[in-house]
Order: structure tokens, then sequence, then C-alpha cells
């Protein structure tokens, strides 16, 4: 047991009387048990509904053009999917943007099938009324990197830039609360209710975990989010005014978590509570 | 008034859909000769108590038997609307599996024909409005079994 | 028809394992929407799983398994190249059946 488990144990001790007694016996931590349940559920993700949603999605003509996304480049050449999602977010010449998945598909679903980028971003996330063609997309292309290390190179000064802004927005304190996303995720071994909380600022483990398992599976919605969801409900959460899809600011900040996250095995999509 | 009309659509949806998996088998030349398939339990799946799904199961006072069933759920579960459960037993003769969740509105979560030569194991997920008890009920030689334990179900926080 | 399953069968010193995921609503009844109305019951009721014309698996479900149903069992035989079968019907009568290749 390394300190910070046992960290977590003493607060387990403090936290939860009910379960105080057994910790004491067993050693074993609410954290654990959290843990038990996470590789119980692990097998048979329905994000896989999502992935062949998506990737039938790539494959079909569709929009005013009436092609497919085949020829759609996401960085490493058109029409190439394996291992894309593990370096981006990238700079891109032809919309001289750093682009995350998300926005990049967006551009191919543009400029290649000719949809409007409003018809898109008016309801780029799913609900348990209507799929998002987006975020399907999105978890078809994810899960074509699974096992794949990340590898986003900061080579690129706007790629660099893009960094150095996302780290400054994950610092950045605002809003009626006065939150920033480092005032819940800069500390090792908190946690909100049963839930230990990432340290995305010193604990490159935490950092490389919790990037790497989104998208994800979230089964208390019944529905596979996509990355921009997730960072749109941090937001939400902090009562910030939630961003606009693809901005920029959501893609500095994939850029700091991406790069945060270097070295580590893609392994998504996940499956969370 | 809309839940009884639902009521009488699914009896009447009920016996086209059986027939229709009926001819689907056939068609397939799955269909084992003999073979019917078992009318849904209705009155099991609709129990409100344990002791009517046991009734409708047709269980006779089970045996409380830890050591031969071995039942994995998880103590404490992040979400209640999926939990693992994973019922196993080496029983000899094991002809059916059942899962129930005692403060569930309906108890009775599922129920397996074990057919000879399929093992007596069953993994799947259920929903648990609560903290209760997961409960395995296996038939083995004409005998009931049963197994219980505790899932705690939180709410989650922001949830990674 | 309901939409596709997955199906994963692999065999492993003369037992099949077979692992089912279904994609289905499973909404219990009781469940409201925002605006109080309630959402009707529907949900799988009966799996079966056929190898070779011979039923390995029968099962029945209630309202309280989750949505999207995973399922894993295991049965006697089975051989790596060989088809198995997994059918599902729900209260409302819809119905799917999907094949799966047993892997090594």
């Amino acid at each position: 047991m390394n300190t910070n488990q046992i960290h977590k144990a003493m607060m387990v001790l403090a936290l939860s009387t009910s379960f105080a007694a057994v910790a004491a016996d067993s050693a074993v931590t609410d954290s654990d048990r959290i843990e038990q349940y996470r590789e119980m559920i692990s097998d048979g993700n329905p994000a896989e509904f999502d992935e062949m949603r998506g990737e039938e999605l790539w494959k079909k003509a569709a929009g005013p053009n009436k092609v497919s996304l085949e020829q759609c480049d996401l960085g490493k050449g058109a029409g190439v999917v394996k291992g894309a999602y593990s370096e981006l977010p990238k700079y891109f010449k032809d919309t001289k943007k750093v682009q995350d998945l998300e926005s990049r598909l967006l551009t191919c679903m543009t400029t290649l099938q000719g949809f409007t980028e409003d018809e898109i971003t008016a309801k780029p996330f799913a609900s348990s009324k209507k799929p998002s063609d987006i975020s399907s997309l999105a978890t078809y292309v994810v899960g074509q990197s699974k096992g794949i290390k990340m590898a986003v190179s900061t080579k690129h000064p706007k790629v660099k830039e893009s960094y150095e802004i996302g780290k400054r927005i994950f610092n950045y304190r605002a809003g009626p609360y006065d939150f920033a996303c480092s005032t819940c995720h800069a500390t090792s071994g908190v946690r909100i209710r049963m839930q230990d909380l990432p340290n995305m600022r010193s604990s490159k483990k935490d950092a490389q975990i919790a990037y790497t398992g989104w998208p994800a599976y979230r089964v208390s919605q019944g529905l596979t989010r996509s990355f921009q969801w997730r960072l749109n409900d941090c937001f939400r959460q902090q009562r910030f005014p939630e961003p606009k899809f693809a901005s920029e600011a959501t893609i500095a900040l994939t850029t700091f978590l991406a790069v945060n996250a270097n070295g580590a095995e893609y392994v998504g999509p996940g499956l969370k509570r | 008034m809309k839940a009884e009309v639902d009521l009488n659509r699914r009896k009447a949806l009920k016996a086209g859909g059986s027939m229709g998996l009926l001819a689907l088998f056939g068609g397939l030349g799955l269909l084992q000769s003999g073979a019917a398939l078992a009318e849904w339990n209705k009155a099991a799946f609709s129990a409100k108590s344990m002791d009517d799904a046991l009734n409708a199961l047709g269980v006779i006072i089970p045996e409380n038997s830890a050591t031969a069933i071995q039942l994995t759920v998880p103590e404490i579960a992040e979400n209640g609307s999926v939990v693992p459960v994973s019922v196993a037993s080496n029983l000899a003769d094991i002809e059916q599996i059942s899962i129930l969740v005692d403060k569930n509105p309906n108890v009775l979560a599922a129920s397996f024909v074990i057919p000879q030569g399929t093992e007596g194991l069953i993994t799947t997920r259920v929903k648990m409005g609560q903290t209760a008890n997961v409960i395995a009920l296996v038939k083995a030689g004409g005998k009931y079994y049963r197994v219980a334990k505790e899932v705690k179900v939180t709410a989650g926080g922001c949830g990674g | 028809m309901g939409n596709p399953m997955k199906i994963r069968a692999t065999a492993k010193d003369g037992v099949t394992e077979v692992k089912i995921l279904m994609q289905h609503e499973m909404e219990t009844g009781l469940r409201k929407e925002a605006d109080g109305t309630l959402v009707p019951a529907w949900f799988i009721t009966e799996v079966k799983a056929q190898y070779q014309g011979r039923t390995v698996l029968d099962g029945q479900f209630g309202q309280s398994i989750s949505k999207n149903p995973y399922l894993l069992f295991r049965f006697k035989g089975g051989a790596v190249g060989e088809k198995i079968a997994v059918s599902w019907v729900d209260n409302k009568g819809d119905s799917r059946t999907d094949e799966a290749t047993i892997a090594a």
C-alpha cells in the first residue's frame, strides 16, 4: 500500500462512518470498491454500438454533396482513421487552425459533404431522444486509436500556443462560484461524494487516466458522450456560460489535456458511471 | 387507462411476437424438434415481494446455501442503473438460475433455464433503485438453493 | 426489427463462452418524463441462444435488467468456425436474431 492509498484509507475512515469498521478490518477502501465495480462492468461496453453507428456514417454518402467522409483528412492523410485520434489536436494547413477531433469532423462535414456549420452545431450532443451524428463519428474515430500511445506534438508554434492558452483556461477562476478546472483537479486525494478526482496539474498518471478514458458511455445517462460534451459539462458544473461547440477555447483546453496525457495508451471509448 | 390499453396491446402482440420468433428459428433450421418456448412468466416478473416471486416460480422454501452458489456482486455500485451480477454453481443437474433484487418494484430480474450441457454460470447486469439484497436462486436436481448479498447503491459525483 | 447485437463466442478446452450485448432501452414502465407522463414499459422478455439446433440458453428478463443488456454464459461443445444464433423478443412483440462465428 503506497502513501496515497494510505491517505485515501484514512480519508475513508474519517469521512465514512458506515464503512469505517470494514475499512479498518480489511484495509479495503471505498475507492478500491468503486474500482472493483468499474472492473466488473468494463466488459461489454455499449459504446461499441455508437462506434458501429459512427462507422456507418463515415462510409455513407451524405449531405448536399452526397459524399462519404472517406476522403476526410484527420491529420494522417485523406481517409486515414487508424491512430488519428492519438495525435490530435493538431495544426491543419487548410483551415490554418489547431483542431481537435470534433472540430475537424465539423470541417469535413461542411467542406466535403456540404452541410452548414449551423446544422451540425445546433445540436452537437446526443440525447435520449436523438443520437448525434458528429458524436457517433467521433466515437468511431477514437475507437480506431485503441491501444495506440498518445503522441500529440507541440512542435508547431500554433499548437504550443494552444497548449499555453489551455493551461491558462484550466487555471482561470471565474463565474459565480469563482471556480476554475484547477479548483477540483489540481490537488491529489480529493473527491466529490464517492469519486476520486484526478489531479491533472501535477500527477502525470492522473492526467493520462482521465484523458484516455474519454469519450465514454455513461451508464447513468445511457449515452456515449464525446470529449466536447465532457468539457461542456465541466463548464456547466462550474456555473460558467457553456462554451460554443468546437470553439477555440475548448480546443485549447483539449490540447492542454491531450499533451499532458502523452505516452499513455489510449483505451477508449470508456465506460463511466 | 393508458396503462390498460398498453397491457392489452402487449398481450395481443406477445402471441404474435413469440410466433414470429418460432418462425424465425424454423427458418434458420434452429428449431429443436418438439421444443416450445416457455411462456414468459408474467406472474413471477410482476411480483412485488420475494414471497410472491418465489411462489410464482414454484419455489418451496429454498435452502440458504452460500457454499453451493458463488454470487459475485460489487459491494458498492457507483450507479444503480448498471449493477453487474454473476451467479456460478457447481451443483449437479442445474435446471434453472434466477436473479432477484428484494427492494426493486418488481423483484424478479431474470430467470434462465439451463439446458444440459450448459454450465451453471450466468453474468448479467441489473437495475437497482436503492441499496438492497441481490438474491441468486438455483434449482438443481429438483431442489432450490439460494444466496443473497447486499449491494450499496451510491449517488455519484461528476464522475470523470 | 430491433437493432443488431454484439455477440462474441470463443471456444477453449471444449467449452464455448458466449458474451452478448443487446441494444435495447429496457424501459421499466415506472420512469416519468420531465412533464410527468409515464414512459411505457418496453423491455426484452425472452432471450434464447441456439447452437446446431440445440438450445444452449433459454432466458426470461423482467423490467430490472439494465439498458443494453449484457449476458455471459458457457456451454460444453462448440468449435472454432461454427455458428451460434441468439434471439430476443420484447414485450411489444419486436424481435431480433443475430449470428456469430465461434472464434479461438
